[in-house]
C-alpha cells in the first residue's frame, strides 16, 4: 500500500515536471477503492477455516437418508465428529417393476447426508460390507488434501478404513466413490452430500430437504421390466436411460413427496452426482428467492432455474405462499418427462387468491386448431349440420387431446408412472366411459386405481372445453390405444355439465 | 506398533520356513489344462520409454476350475497350521475360512463342490505348493481369461465383455458348485462369473495413490482415476479395470467372500525349450 502510494506520488510529480502544460489534477493517490470492501466480505476460504483444536468429547455424526437432512450442529466451537459410512451393493427398484444393482453409501441413493461445522475435525470410517464384490473408497469434495480421501479410504470387501480431515472450507459438497472405473462406481449411485456449515450456522428455515440428481444407464430401455444391468456403452455415450432424483422414479411423488405448509420457508440442498449430465434444476410454480449457485458462499436472488453441475451442488431457498403441488424437475424436459427426473413438493394451507387466483377466464381459444379444413373445424361443421361421423369426432379429438391432455397423459396415453394415470388400455376408463365426462368437467382429486396401480394426484377441471370438444376428446380416447371403443355425444356432456353444481364464478 | 510389525515379520519368517516343508500331495489330483503360449497387450501394458509393450506368456497349465471347499478342507486337515484357529493374523484376517462350520468341518454353509473363498494369498499359495503347483501370474491369468469359447483373445468381443461385466455388477450372493459355466478355448471354466481369483503378483498394480505414500512410485502410480484412464491401453476394457482395482485393494492377508483361487504350473516342454 505504502509503496504503491509512494510510486503514485512520484509519478504525479514526474508528470508535473515533464508535462507542465498538462494540468495535473490534485487528488489523493488512487487507493484500491473496491478491493478493501470486497476483502471485508470475503469469508477467507480455507485460510480462515482452522478454528483451533476440537473441543469436548467426540460427537457421532447424525446421518440421514434423502430427503431428510440432519439438524443443524448448533455448536459454537469446533469438535471432533465421527462419521461411519457403510458401503452396500444392493438391488433396489429404479422404476415401477424395474430393479437395478446400486452401489451405495449407506444402503440408499443418494448416500447419507453428512452435516458438520467449518473447523470440525472429521474422523471418517469407511466400511465395505463383506457381501460386496467390489473395492470402494470415498472422495469428499470437502476434504483439503490429495485425492480428497480417496487413497486413504480404499477398502476391500469385508474390510474398513479410517482417515481424518479438518473441514476448512464452508459449503455444500459432493462426495463420491473414486475407485476405477470411477464413472461406473458413480453411475451405480455412489454419491451423496456433506454440508460444512459456516461457524455461525445457516439462517434458520422451516423445512430443509435433501435432493440429489443422478443419471443411470441400463441395458434395457426406459421402464423395461426386471433387473437391469449397467450399460457401459450407453454410459460412455452419455445416453442416459434414467435421470432421477434420489435414485428412483417416484422417490419424491405422492406419499413420498416433499411437504410444507403455506407461509413456510423451504431450503433444498440439491446435489448432482452425475456421472455425466448437468442439471437445470427448476420448481414449477416457484421462484427461488435465494440461490447459492454451485453451493458457494455468494447468494443470488430471484432465480427461476439453477444449474447444478455433475459433481456439484446448489442451495435454493424459497417461501411457499400458495397451496398445491409443485413439480421439481430437470428443465431439460425430455429427462423430466421421459427419463424420470420429476419430484413433488406438496404445500398445504389456506388459499391465497391475491397471490394466485386459479382460473379466471375460460373462453375457448383454439388457435390454429380451428383453422379451416382442420379436424376440429370439420367436426364442428358436421355437427352443425347434424351429420357428425365418429371418424370426424376421433380426428378432432386427437387434435384437441394433443393440445390439452397429452402434457400429463402423454401422446400415447401411457401417463406417467405414479403421477398421471394411463388412459391407454385403462380398466378404469373402460369400466364406465360416462364417468369420464364428469372427470373431464370437474377434475379428479385423490386416490384412484388404474390397471392395478394406485394414483393419488390432482387433475384440474377442464370445464373450459365446450361440450363438442369434450365429446370428441373422449371419443378419440375410447377408440385409441387398446380401449374398447364407443362414442360420447355432446348432448351427454351437456347433461352432466347441467347436473353439476359449480361455485359462483367458476367455469360452466 | 513397531514391535508388532517386527513380530509379524518374525512370524512370516517362521511360516515361510514352514512353506518349504509343505510336501506335494499326490493323492488328490487337481484338473489342469494347457494354455497355449501367446503375446498380448494387457490393460496396463508395461513400458520403459512411454511406448506400451506386449507381454509374452509361455505355455503353462492352469486348473480348469477354481479350488473347491472339499479340497481346501483336506489341505487344512493335513496342514493344521493353516486351520483358521491356528493361522497367525499376519497370514489371514479374521474372516479366514469363516464359511466353514468349524476349523475342520464344512457344515451347511460351505458345500464341498463350491469354490473356496475367504482365503488369504498366503494360504492359497501354500495350498498350491502342497500340490507341487503355484499360483498363476497376473499375466498368465489375464491371458487365459481373455479366451472365450472360440477366441484366444476375445477382450474386444462385446458380448463376451458384457457377460463378464454383468457378473461384476452384482453383489456376491450364493456361489454355485464348480465347474459351473462353459469351458473356454482351452477347456478352462469359470475364470469369469463365479469368484475373483488370487494371482501371484496381485499387487503389481496400485490403482489408487495420492503421491504421498512411500508406495507411490511412478511405476505404481499408473492407475489413479483420471490418470489411469488416460494411460490404460484400452479405456473401454472395464472388466480388466475392475479386476485391477479389486486386486490393488488387497493385502496378502486379506480374505473376501468373493475371492478364491486356482493353481497353475509351468509347461515342462516350454520351460525346457526356453532353456539354453
Amino acid at each position: 500500500m505504502i509503496d504503491a502510494t509512494d510510486r503514485n506520488i512520484r509519478t504525479l510529480w514526474l508528470l508535473a515536471i515533464v508535462g507542465c502544460q498538462q494540468p495535473v489534477q490534485e487528488r489523493p493517490p488512487a487507493a484500491p477503492s473496491v478491493a478493501p470492501s470486497a476483502l471485508a466480505r470475503d469469508t477467507g476460504g480455507s485460510g480462515q477455516g482452522d478454528l483451533g483444536p476440537p473441543q469436548g468429547p467426540p460427537i457421532d455424526a447424525v446421518l440421514t437418508a434423502a430427503p431428510q437432512v440432519p439438524p443443524p450442529t448448533a455448536r459454537k466451537q469446533p469438535a471432533k465428529v465421527v462419521v461411519a459410512l457403510e458401503v452396500r451393493e444392493v438391488e433396489l427398484p429404479i422404476s415401477e417393476g424395474v430393479t437395478y444393482t446400486f452401489w451405495t453409501f449407506g444402503g440408499r441413493v443418494p448416500g447419507s447426508f453428512i452435516r458438520v461445522r467449518q473447523g470440525d475435525t472429521v474422523e471418517f470410517h469407511l466400511r465395505n460390507h463383506p457381501d460386496n464384490k467390489m473395492p470402494h473408497n470415498i472422495d469428499l469434495h470437502a476434504v483439503t488434501g490429495p485425492g480428497g480421501g480417496a487413497s486413504s479410504s480404499f477398502t476391500a470387501p469385508g474390510h474398513q478404513s479410517q482417515f481424518t480431515f479438518k473441514a476448512l472450507n464452508r459449503g455444500l459438497f459432493v462426495y463420491h466413490c473414486a475407485t476405477a472405473p470411477v464413472g461406473m462406481h458413480v453411475g451405480n449411485g455412489m454419491y451423496g452430500l456433506i454440508l460444512v456449515e459456516p461457524p455461525e450456522g445457516l439462517e434458520p428455515v422451516d423445512r430443509e430437504f435433501y435432493v440429489m440428481q443422478g443419471d443411470f444407464y441400463t441395458v434395457g430401455k426406459y421402464r423395461e421390466k426386471g433387473l437391469q444391468p449397467f450399460d457401459m456403452q450407453k454410459a460412455i455415450e452419455e445416453n442416459a436411460t434414467y435421470v432421477l432424483f434420489n435414485g428412483s422414479e417416484g422417490a419424491l411423488v405422492d406419499d413420498r413427496a416433499l411437504k410444507a405448509k403455506v407461509g413456510e420457508r423451504v431450503r433444498i440442498f440439491i446435489g448432482n452426482g452425475g456421472p455425466n449430465l448437468t442439471s437445470s434444476f427448476h420448481v414449477i410454480g416457484e421462484i427461488f428467492d435465494r440461490v447459492y449457485p454451485e453451493a458457494g458462499t455468494r447468494m443470488q436472488e430471484n432465480v427461476q432455474t439453477t444449474m447444478v453441475p455433475a459433481g456439484g451442488a446448489a442451495i435454493v431457498e424459497f417461501k411457499v405462499e400458495v397451496p398445491g403441488t409443485y413439480i421439481l424437475l430437470d428443465h431439460a424436459l425430455f429427462r423430466a418427462f421421459n427419463k424420470g427426473a420429476l419430484g413433488m413438493l406438496k404445500v398445504e394451507g389456506e388459499e391465497n387468491k391475491d397471490v394466485y387466483s386459479g382460473k379466471e377466464i375460460d373462453s375457448s381459444y383454439l388457435g390454429d386448431m380451428m383453422m379451416p379444413g382442420g379436424a376440429v373445424s370439420v367436426a364442428a361443421e358436421q355437427a352443425s349440420q347434424g351429420e357428425l361421423t365418429i371418424e370426424a369426432q376421433i380426428a378432432a379429438g386427437k387434435t384437441l387431446f394433443t393440445g390439452t391432455c397429452s402434457t400429463c397423459h402423454q401422446l400415447d396415453g401411457a401417463g406417467i408412472a405414479n403421477v398421471f394415470p394411463p388412459l391407454a388400455g385403462s380398466d378404469f376408463l373402460n369400466a364406465d366411459p360416462r364417468r369420464a365426462i364428469g372427470i373431464v368437467l370437474n377434475g379428479l382429486i385423490g386416490k384412484v386405481t388404474v390397471n392395478g396401480q394406485e394414483f393419488n394426484s390432482v387433475m384440474p377441471p377442464m370445464s373450459q372445453l365446450n361440450d363438442d370438444a369434450i365429446a370428441n376428446i373422449l371419443t378419440y380416447v375410447l377408440n385409441s390405444w387398446g380401449n374398447k371403443g364407443g362414442r360420447i355425444a355432446a348432448a351427454q356432456v351437456s347433461a352432466v355439465r347441467a347436473a353439476t353444481p359449480r361455485p359462483a364464478g367458476a367455469a360452466h | 506398533m513397531g514391535s508388532r510389525l517386527i513380530l509379524s515379520l518374525v512370524c512370516a519368517l517362521v511360516l515361510c520356513a514352514g512353506h518349504t516343508a509343505l510336501r506335494a500331495d499326490a493323492r488328490a489330483r487337481l484338473p489342469l489344462a494347457r494354455v497355449a503360449a501367446g503375446s498380448f497387450r494387457p490393460l496396463l501394458a508395461p513400458s520403459s520409454d512411454g511406448e506400451p509393450r506386449a507381454v509374452s506368456v509361455r505355455s503353462f497349465w492352469l486348473m480348469t476350475r477354481p479350488v473347491r471347499n472339499d479340497e481346501f478342507l483336506a489341505f487344512v486337515s493335513r496342514h493344521p497350521r493353516y486351520r483358521r484357529d491356528n493361522i497367525p493374523r499376519a497370514f489371514a484376517d479374521a474372516q479366514y475360512l469363516l464359511r466353514f462350520e468349524t476349523p475342520t468341518r464344512l457344515g451347511g454353509g460351505a458345500r464341498p463342490l463350491q469354490p473356496v473363498t475367504l482365503v488369504s494369498w498366503f494360504a492359497a499359495r501354500a495350498f498350491c505348493e502342497s500340490h507341487a503347483l503355484r499360483l498363476p501370474s497376473e499375466a498368465e491369468w489375464e491371458w487365459a481369461a481373455a479366451a472365450s469359447e472360440t477366441l484366444a483373445d476375445a477382450r474386444r468381443d462385446d458380448a463376451f465383455r458384457r457377460r463378464i461385466l454383468d457378473w461384476y455388477a452384482r453383489p456376491v450372493g450364493e456361489l454355485p458348485d464348480v465347474p459351473h459355466g462353459p469351458k473356454n478355448l482351452y477347456g478352462i471354466a469359470d475364470l469369469h462369473g463365479v469368484v475373483w481369483e488370487w494371482v501371484e503378483d496381485f499387487n503389481a498394480d496400485v490403482m489408487v495413490a495420492d503421491g504421498r505414500s512411500r508406495a507411490d512410485t511412478a511405476a505404481q502410480n499408473r492407475f489413479m482415476c483420471g490418470a489411469g484412464a488416460l494411460r490404460a491401453d484400452d479405456v473401454q476394457d472395464y472388466p480388466a479395470f475392475l479386476r485391477l482395482g479389486f486386486r490393488s485393494s488387497l493385502q496378502a492377508s486379506y480374505t473376501t467372500k468373493s475371492l478364491g483361487f486356482r493353481c497353475a504350473r509351468d509347461d515342462r516342454a516350454s520351460a525346457q525349450k526356453e532353456r539354453p
